[in-house]
């Protein structure tokens, strides 16, 4: 611990060897850290590279666009602004709903290198935020590490950090989310606490809980914080590891992070009223009467503290069976006082089964600090896998991988301590052996990086015998919105795309991927699954004049709306009980072909895929589904094609309006498509 | 004489204004061209009356036989006349005529093709399919001279509006020698302006009647009109002969009835109807849609919830000559965001302005203001304007809340308290 400590100590001594070691190791470590922080950068810069300076996949869109806001309305318009042109007609308060972070980091970066005459757009710094703030996590991470084990340790972790493939696959160039500067935030808070931990100074006290307010700011991943720190305080307690700088350490934080978090509008008072944050309060109970009762015992003789226990136990009690009034104050105080007791007989009793283990606090606090270390990457870990999983399955793979190149590290880290016993040789090959790992480790790290996740997901790339394809089709319909509709158009997709919408095509959406209200999505579910009558008066409605729809048949796009189709199905079905799901299935399987049931060929969702798709080939092969589409001749009668991209991956439809005049009745096979649509006509949820 | 052998018919088609018609812009009403399509020049003569109180109402009539070799409607995309008399029409320029915002008058007669069957229907309005039938009443006949076979019908159940058939009442019946038709009921947009009596069908006079006739009694309409979502406005009958001189001058006695009117009431009707038809009546027009918060001048682009807000429309009606105010106690506003959140009858000045003020309901969204104005007779006027209502700002709820000061006082005082707790805990060894 004491080792790294940096030269400006050593100077007021004598300039001996060992001094002069520390300076250049300074020094040293400075340029590594240095020269990690530029890995950490350019290592997520492929995507730049590969395609362009661009904003990646979904999320990122709304950020950029919430950053953009902000960048022109300022502060206090960002707060208060409610969106009207996302969820028409509900609209949204963005102020309140978003973890503002992100975009008032991104958004000082680009006042401050406006400030200083350096004009970059705010697209590019959205971009590049993510990248910078890798650069910071690393060196949190070394900070981290060096608190926890030495600044050898912390520049492996700090070199590991800057290119886990798992954290890159969050943080490319591009990939403007909440994570990208979370990790940081994440990372620093714990520093900050270890910190605490160590020095007991009340300074790091507050600057962690300062840390802990801009995580609050960034992510809905505090709670992992606020849950993870009790954790360890209990433990140490449990384990007789109470002392002043543990209360300092946990105390602040509580109080002035608690607080703190409150004052993030989208967190408000679930800063007290969640479940989420209970843990941390009872914690904050125990650590107190532990104070306490530490207190009393230094105050009384121990055959007098005896006594006192029993009688507060007994009083305890009997209040607790007396009146369930109390029960939530006094249980929480008897639990306590029985937890001391507890924790008096397992110090004791872990004190003789480990002579080794002194009193002395530093080593106490540095081991269990390093066992939150880990822990704490172990979460970082799953924390990951549940969101890559939740993106994307394709990444699981990928994640495994990853896994197995990590365990390497960590055992290499055990071995370095069995080094000390092995003979010269097996150390010398053991050695090679971790070089090598280190190297294909890294080399793993940049194919990761370069190909794994560099896709911006908006612009695909595909390889084939005659070269490279660039299918660049959903800005192309998103450009064709812009500056082919009316500014305060209305447009339906499927949620996915709303964020997308607002932001590269400006116009507004009914849902988006803030799926906050279920029952609007629901209706823009029932509507696709309807027939086109049906789907038309419900999206006449909501005022739509447009209509989006994704469509991968003829490229073999698999993530189109027709895959996703059963989906809005299901969501439709699930508020609107008249569209069933088994009437879109034939046998229990999903398919578009000419076994399909009539319901899943009349719906809307069918048509405005497949609509003149026969035309591409003469057949209407899908080749996503791997098969011919079950009804290929038909007309649309209550929407037309406007727009269908290069590579019909999007198509736009526009809701016809009403027929100026109203036929009679001579033809008959008019009149009775028309007796139909009035049946169909009530389903319609608004009427 | 061709007429015996063609079907006749009048389509009298006027311009108005484009689609998009509440901004009519169009010049004044005189400009208007008519081009009537003769089979024979003879037609001019025989329907003079029409044509000539047509003429002094304004309208250039220019008359042209169907087969003549420079006739266009169209040169560069804009139409060279407002109005039409056609002999051989395809439906299509005719319905897309009436599509584009232009009038029609559409008069058949037992000879009518289905290609002019076929524009009535497309307009809501169905001619009896049976060629040879016309409309029979026994009961109701004009009473003439000679004894005819009843299908000279003289009916008076006329549609009870002033804004189509004119504020004077037509005293004597109108005369009616035709084929039947009936209009869709489902149709919203077509309306019976002349209905048969109760005693009238629809079945050729000169063969026997083997099975009862399909269309009977008042379901027969005479003259109906329809007015088209675009508002334009179209007036179907089954008589050409309503619009003749012939019949213009007629005296009429009605059967049973024993008023005998000098003349008959198709003059009054025709010029009153054709003065609905072309629009020198019933034409509202809404603008200057204005609503502001109370106490303010300028339009906010947003309204926040609990305001109270100002809200003015003008209205205006289209007298043939100029845009007169339009007076009425039943124009209502919508506050509107999938469903009305606050609904209110506007009051007028008597001047054309109509204003409401009410307060912005608790609840934010994108709202719209809605007029859905739709009587008989007149145009439909249906605007909306969105506006969006946020919820409060941060800085705009109440600072300080009465029932609170309990908790003020209770968190003031702790930190008072903490404060001297720790000055003498700290200070006082």
């Amino acid at each position: 611990m004491a080792a790294p400590e940096t030269s400006t100590a050593a100077v007021p001594t004598l300039m001996t060897n060992n001094s002069l070691r520390n300076a250049f190791g300074g020094v040293l470590s400075f340029f590594i850290l240095l020269l990690i922080g530029v890995l950490a950068f350019s290592i997520r810069l492929f995507s730049v590279i590969k395609y362009e300076s661009v904003i990646h996949e979904f999320d990122p869109y709304f950020n950029y666009r919430v950053t953009q806001f902000l960048t022109k309305k300022g502060i206090y318009d960002f707060w208060n602004w409610f969106d009207d042109r996302t969820w028409y007609p509900l609209g949204r308060v963005i102020g309140g709903t978003v973890y503002p972070g992100l975009t008032l980091t991104a958004g000082t970066i680009w006042w401050f290198l406006n400030s200083l005459n350096i004009p970059l757009s705010v697209e590019t710094v959205c971009v590049f935020t993510a990248p910078i703030f890798s650069a910071f996590a690393s060196w949190a991470t070394y900070l981290l590490t060096k608190e926890v084990k030495g600044a050898g340790a912390g520049l492996t972790a700090a070199a590991l950090l800057a290119m886990v493939p798992s954290y890159i696959s969050r943080s490319v160039a591009g990939s403007y989310d909440n994570e990208a500067v979370a990790i940081f935030a994440l990372i620093f808070t714990f520093y900050l606490y270890i910190k605490t931990l160590n020095t007991g100074s009340l300074f790091y006290a507050t600057l962690n809980s300062i840390a802990y307010f801009y995580m609050v700011c960034s992510w809905g991943g505090y709670t992992f914080i606020i849950n993870l720190i009790p954790m360890h305080v209990l433990l140490c307690i449990v384990t007789g590891r109470y002392s002043s700088r543990l209360y300092i350490a946990y105390a602040p934080l509580v109080v002035l992070g608690t607080l703190l978090a409150a004052l993030v509008p989208v967190v408000g008072f679930n800063a007290v009223m969640t479940s989420e944050h209970f843990a941390s309060f009872l914690v904050f109970i125990v650590i107190h009467v532990v104070a306490f009762v530490y207190y009393i015992k230094g105050i009384l003789s121990p055959k007098m503290f005896k006594v006192a226990v029993t009688l507060v136990v007994s009083v305890g009690l009997c209040k607790l069976i007396c009146g369930p009034l109390y029960s939530d104050i006094s249980a929480c105080i008897t639990s306590g006082i029985a937890l001391s007791q507890a924790f008096d007989v397992f110090t004791r009793s872990i004190k003789y089964q480990l002579p080794g283990v002194s009193s002395t606090n530093e080593l106490d606090a540095g081991e269990t600090s390093s066992a939150t270390a880990e822990a704490q990457n172990d979460a970082v870990k799953t924390e990951k896998t549940e969101e890559t999983s939740k993106d994307r399955p394709s990444r699981k793979s990928k994640k495994k991988e990853k896994e197995q190149v990590e365990k390497p590290s960590t055992k290499a880290k055990a071995e370095k301590k069995r080094l000390l016993a092995l003979p010269l040789e097996a150390s010398v090959i053991a050695l090679l052996l971790l070089i090598m790992l280190g190297a294909f480790y890294v080399v793993h790290c940049v194919w990761a990086a370069a190909e794994a996740y560099s896709a911006p997901s908006i612009v695909l790339t595909s390889h084939s015998h005659d070269g490279l394809h660039v299918f660049d089709d959903f800005r192309e319909a998103y450009g064709w919105l812009r500056h082919n509709t009316d500014v305060d158009d209305k447009v339906a997709s499927w949620w996915d795309y709303g964020y997308q919408t607002t932001a590269m095509a400006n116009r507004t959406v009914i849902v988006d991927n803030n799926t906050w209200n279920n029952t609007h999505i629901a209706t823009v579910g029932t509507a696709m699954s309807s027939p086109e009558k049906a789907a038309w008066e419900i999206f006449h409605s909501l005022d739509v004049k447009y209509v989006l729809v994704v469509f991968g048949g003829l490229v073999g796009y698999p993530s189109d709306d027709i895959n996703k189709f059963l989906w809005m199905v299901r969501i439709g079905g699930g508020v609107f009980p008249h569209i069933k799901e088994p009437d879109y299935l034939r046998d229990g399987q999903y398919r578009i072909d000419s076994q399909a049931t009539s319901t899943m060929l009349n719906c809307l969702m069918y048509k405005l895929s497949y609509y003149r798709f026969v035309e591409t080939d003469g057949k209407g092969f899908d080749r996503v589904r791997r098969t011919e589409i079950g009804k290929k001749y038909f007309k649309l009668t209550h929407f037309e094609e406007v727009f269908t991209t290069h590579h019909w991956m999007v198509r736009i439809y526009k809701l016809k309006l009403p027929k100026n005049r109203i036929r009679g009745k001579t033809k008959k096979s008019k009149s009775k498509t028309s007796s139909k649509r009035s049946g169909i006509t009530k389903k319609n949820p608004w009427h | 004489m061709k007429m015996k052998n063609f079907y006749f018919f009048f389509i009298f088609a006027i311009s108005f204004f484009p689609l998009l018609c509440f901004s009519f812009n169009e010049g004044a009403p005189t400009d208007r061209r008519v081009l009537v399509l003769l089979d024979d020049y003879s037609l001019k003569s025989s329907h003079s009356i029409f044509f000539n109180s047509l003429k002094s109402r304004g309208f250039n009539l220019d008359f042209k036989l169907a087969d003549d070799p420079t006739l266009a409607l169209k040169r560069y995309g804009q139409f060279l006349y407002d109005a039409l008399i056609l002999f051989s029409p395809s439906t299509d320029p005719v319905l897309d005529f009436v599509d584009s915002g232009r009038d029609l008058i559409l008069a058949a007669d037992a000879s009518a093709s289905d290609l002019i069957k076929n524009i009535a229907t497309e307009c809501g309005v169905d001619f009896d399919e049976d060629s040879s039938a016309v409309v029979i009443d026994h009961k109701s006949y004009a009473i003439s001279g000679t004894e005819g076979d009843h299908t000279l019908i003289a009916s008076d159940d006329f549609i009870q509006s002033d804004v189509i058939l004119g504020k004077n009442k037509i005293e004597a019946p109108v005369l009616f020698k035709g084929i039947a038709h009936s209009v869709n009921a489902a149709s919203s947009l077509v309306l019976k302006v002349l209905s048969a009596s109760p005693s009238a069908y629809s079945a050729s006079p000169k063969s026997k009647l083997s099975s009862p006739p399909l269309l009977t009694g008042t379901a027969i309409s005479l003259v109906s009109v329809v007015q088209a979502r675009n508002n334009a406005r179209i007036m179907i009958t089954g008589s050409l002969d309503l619009f003749s001189n012939r019949l213009f001058r007629t005296a009429v006695q009605k059967a049973g009835s024993p008023n005998k009117h000098e003349k008959s009431g198709n003059e009054q009707f025709v010029t009153e109807i054709s003065k609905w038809v072309f629009h020198e009546r019933g034409h509202l027009k809404a603008l200057n849609l204005g609503h502001q918060k109370v106490g303010e001048a300028e339009e906010p682009a947003m309204y926040r919830i609990k305001d109270d807000l100002k809200f003015s429309v003008e209205i205006y009606e289209w007298s043939g000559k100029s845009w007169e105010p339009y007076v009425a106690d039943d124009v209502q506003v919508q506050f509107y965001m999938m469903s009305p959140y606050v609904l209110k009858t506007l009051s007028t000045n008597g001047k054309g302005l109509y204003h409401a003020s009410f307060k912005v309901p608790d609840v934010y969204g994108v709202f719209q203001f809605k007029i859905d104005y739709q009587r008989l007779g007149y145009t439909s006027l249906s605007l909306s304007k969105q506006i969006p209502v946020r919820p409060f700002r941060h800085n705009e709820y109440e600072r300080f809340i009465t029932t609170a000061f309990p908790y003020y006082g209770a968190s003031f005082s702790t930190m008072a308290g903490f404060f001297i707790f720790s000055i003498v805990y700290l200070y006082n060894k």
